[in-house]
């Protein structure tokens, strides 16, 4: 410690010190809006976070020097490790273990704040300690049942928990009740009532998101994402602390904004996707149905024949794609077709993959150009000048009933308009339909062509028959 | 800080958390849940504060883990971020097509289209 440099807690300088550490988080996510400087614009937040985390060490009377250090050398540690060993089809898993531990923390940090109010905490400060305990408490427990979920800990089919609804109504309004009654209180709040209250809402975030199947995953972690932000601007407030109340409100839009677009790519709003335990994959079941109607099955190589004579290709992923690990080798594929003088494109739906832009990180892995990486809306229009397009372990994302028919459960959802390309081929092992759990008329229409086979052997399969061509 | 203050910040805060994150293509939309992870780590700073000021012992465990819990999110969020985006930034070897290509209908519709 220098005596001579520490700042007085709530003075001048540190407060200066935490400004200049948020408006450095502003301007690195500002850089994170091109990929040619979002590595820097990353840096800059750390730089910030550094700043930060500096200034509240140097702080006045500061002390525990020895359990500061423990606590920062394990969870460096974990962070570390944890960062370089993650695959990229583990993201979603890693950024919901980091929303619960985000949540957790702000959780302990309400319950050390609550300790200490038994003197007495004006309002001011006391509804923010309990919302952040809320809101922290739900995150840290809904998220590890994420986590759970997406890890195959736990079945990612919905958990129905019989009476769910009223169980979840019952331990909100216990909720509430408990924190009226520590407010009104608040002379002496009650330890065990705030205790009480971190359970309950522990409870309500495994019970909120257990019903929720695998595949509204990318609305979950969103929407938690924006909870913990949410919980960490709560604890800004209790805390006097602009650092915490500007960057917890960041994360907080930034996990509103994703909320908001993975519910519109779905056509569902957030209420739906939260309470009505639509979106498990009825795996492997329901293809019963669709294998009596007729429909163009083709090998390898009429696909690399089909393919290799094209003028332009657009490569439709889905999570398929992920779960057979397949990009490496469809990035083969692409790179016999270019080779060849054909273009090459990826169309990205907004929900491809299991949390926001996830598609875009697993190509981006196998070393497809982020200029090739086209969003929905950009690539649609050039749908009918596409020669091939290739549907590689997506399914519902590419149902024209969503366009065509009003009565589809999916009516309205926006869909990759491959069916306007001159052909299609879709690499699927079967005709078996999709998480929402209906027939894809895609795969009956003239031009387009089946090929049933593991997308990653598919793949490997095309770009050697397309090499012996 | 007054309180009113402090919801000033906060309203604005979310003008600007708006503003700038609306900009973000979905194409980052990965490493920018990893990123603003990391940003909520900032909650450490809490749990530095309880730590430092902690005088009983279940405030150091509370106080320990929540600076583990805020240093995973920091460390971890920024180098997966760091990493993530690498593979964005990796410029892949320059492709020589056939000049043949660029008379065929739809060969250059992909490469204006990026920006």
């Amino acid at each position: 410690m220098i005596p001579s440099a520490v700042l007085e807690p709530g003075g001048d300088a540190a407060t200066a010190l935490y400004i200049v550490a948020f408006s450095l988080f502003i301007v690195g996510i500002k850089q994170g809006t091109h990929p040619t400087t979002a590595k820097r614009g990353n840096l800059v937040a750390a730089g910030g976070m550094a700043i930060a985390v500096v200034t509240t060490l140097l702080l006045d009377g500061m002390g525990n020097w020895g359990l500061i250090a423990l606590g920062l050398g394990i969870g460096t540690a974990v962070g570390v490790i944890a960062s370089i060993r993650v695959q990229m089809t583990e993201m979603p898993q890693m950024v919901a273990l980091y929303n619960g531990v985000g949540g957790g923390a702000v959780a302990l940090i309400a319950w050390s704040e609550i300790r200490h109010g038994s003197h007495g905490l004006p309002l001011d400060e006391l509804i923010p300690i309990l919302f952040a305990g809320v809101v922290g408490s739900v995150s840290f427990w809904g998220s590890n049942i994420a986590f759970a979920k997406l890890q195959d800990l736990i079945p990612t089919r919905p958990i129905a928990v019989p009476g769910q609804q009223v169980i979840n109504a019952v331990l909100l309004i216990g909720i509430v009740a408990a924190c009226v009654s520590i407010a009104t209180n608040n002379d002496d709040p009650s330890q065990l009532t705030f205790i009480g209250i971190l359970i309950a809402a522990g409870l309500l975030g495994n019970l909120v998101v257990l019903p929720i199947g695998g595949a509204d995953m990318p609305v979950v972690i969103s929407l938690l994402n924006a909870f913990t932000g949410l919980s960490a601007a709560a604890a800004g407030f209790a805390l006097d602390n602009v650092a915490l109340i500007v960057a917890g409100t960041l994360v907080g839009s930034s996990g509103t904004i994703l909320t908001m677009e993975m519910a519109t790519a779905m056509n569902r709003s957030v209420a739906n996707i939260l309470f009505s335990g639509f979106g498990g994959a009825p795996s492997g079941g329901a293809s019963g149905g669709g294998e009596e109607k007729p429909h163009v099955s083709i090998g390898a190589q009429d696909a690399a024949i089909k393919l290799a004579y094209a003028d332009s290709v657009v490569i439709v992923p889905g999570y398929g794609l992920a779960v057979a690990q397949a990009q490496h080798a469809i990035k083969e594929v692409a790179d016999e077709l270019e080779a060849r003088g054909v273009t090459v494109n990826y169309a990205i739906h907004p929900v491809a993959g299991r949390m926001p832009g996830h598609m875009n990180v697993l190509l981006a892995e196998a070393d497809v150009a982020y200029e090739n990486l086209r969003e929905m809306e950009e690539i649609n229009p050039e749908m009918p000048r596409t020669s091939v397009a290739v549907v590689v372990g997506a399914n519902d994302v590419t149902n024209p009933a969503a366009k065509n028919d009003p009565d589809s459960p999916i009516a309205g959802m926006p869909i990759i308009e491959v069916s306007e390309a001159q052909e299609v081929i879709v690499i699927k092992r079967s005709l078996s339909p999709g998480f929402a759990g209906i027939d894809n008329d895609l795969f009956y229409e003239p031009n387009t062509s089946m090929l049933f086979a593991d997308a990653k052997q598919a793949a490997a399969d095309i770009a050697a028959e397309i090499g012996n061509l | 800080m007054d309180l009113m203050t402090e919801i000033t910040i906060f309203v604005l805060a979310v003008f600007v958390g708006f503003e700038v994150i609306s900009k973000v293509p979905t194409t980052l939309h990965t490493p920018l849940m990893s990123q603003t992870n990391a940003i909520h780590g900032i909650v450490m700073l809490g749990g530095l504060i309880v730590l430092g000021y902690a005088d009983d012992g279940l405030e150091y465990l509370i106080g320990t883990i929540a600076v583990a819990f805020g240093a995973i999110n920091i460390v971890g969020g920024f180098m997966v971020t760091d990493r993530m985006l690498g593979m964005f930034a990796r410029k892949p070897k320059p492709q020589t097509k056939p000049a043949s290509s660029a008379s065929r209908p739809g060969a250059g519709s992909a490469d204006g289209g990026g920006s």
